[in-house]
């Protein structure tokens, strides 16, 4: 109990490091405000390792946090639509047969983007913005793709140290 | 990487790609007026054939927007990634140029096919 207690923080740490440093790379597709997702991989590594509801604590207490010490009240907004979208998208689609990480990763990161486009346009009050659908589409499945390989790669070595 | 994980990422592209086409038949055509919202509220439209600076500082923050030679551009903001400033200048219907955190939306409109046939100087 303590040991999930302990990686979920660690977790949610981590998760703010990589938002982070998302912000560090200027990565802009010429839609404002919309960030990569790297803290995907946090989410979903910690779905795959503790399921939903820890990943899903994992990813609330991640976005609060790093909406309030370097974000603003709209980032959080940007960030809870991207997040909570993706997380609810890649938690239905784990539950499919035939799917494997790979497929909810980018699931995830596709839906990330689009939740975050769908609050813009709302805070914005244009539907103009959708025409950067096409773009974010491809980003999230290229992330979702990255982010895929990398959890694949890490799940194996967190799973035994977990056992120890 | 399993089948139906393929299947999906194809899906995502076909559509992705089907929609860059979709946007640049959008945007093809030239445009006439511009115009400037803020936080959903029309806040001017102006000529895209007539030059003009329209700067906007409300408590959102502050954009300076720059209409010439048939092109609207932003050239100058106060928002921290700037990313409107780097937006290139725009001037086909239905492009436009967004200030997220000023909650800005400059974009071009009255283009040959959208009916206005005839407008008033």
């Amino acid at each position: 109990m303590t040991k999930k207690i302990t990686m979920s923080a660690l977790m949610v740490a981590l998760a703010m490091i990589l938002s982070y440093i998302e912000v560090l790379i200027p990565f802009s597709f010429g839609i404002p405000g919309i960030k990569l997702g790297l803290a995907n991989l946090v989410v979903v590594t910690a779905l795959y390792l503790f399921g939903a509801r820890q990943a899903f604590t994992i990813s609330i207490v991640r976005i609060v946090l790093v909406a309030f010490t370097f974000g603003s009240l709209a980032a959080l907004f940007y960030s809870l639509a991207g997040g909570m979208l993706s997380f609810l998208v890649m938690m239905l689609l784990r539950k499919v047969k035939g799917f494997s990480i790979m497929g909810v990763s980018v699931a995830g990161g596709v839906s990330h983007n689009i939740g975050q486009l769908i609050a813009a346009m709302l805070v914005v009050e244009n539907l103009n913005l959708v025409l950067y659908a096409p773009v974010l589409l491809i980003a999230g499945v290229i992330t979702g793709l990255l982010i895929g390989i990398a959890a694949k790669l890490i799940l194996p070595s967190v799973k035994k140290a977990m056992r120890d | 990487m399993k089948r139906k994980d393929i299947i999906l990422i194809a899906v995502f592209l076909c559509v992705a790609l089907a929609g860059l086409i979709a946007v640049r038949l959008i945007q093809s055509t030239g445009g006439a007026l511009v115009k400037v919202t803020v936080d959903g509220k029309l806040y001017g439209t102006y000529d895209l054939y007539t030059d003009r600076t329209v700067e906007i500082k409300d408590e959102l923050g502050y954009n300076k927007i720059v209409i010439k030679d048939g092109y609207a551009d932003v050239t100058d903001a106060d928002c921290p990634d700037r990313i409107c400033v780097d937006h290139a200048r725009i001037h086909n219907d239905h492009e436009s140029i967004i200030c997220l955190p000023h909650k800005l939306v400059v974009e071009i409109s009255g283009g040959s096919d959208s009916g206005i046939d005839a407008k008033t100087q």
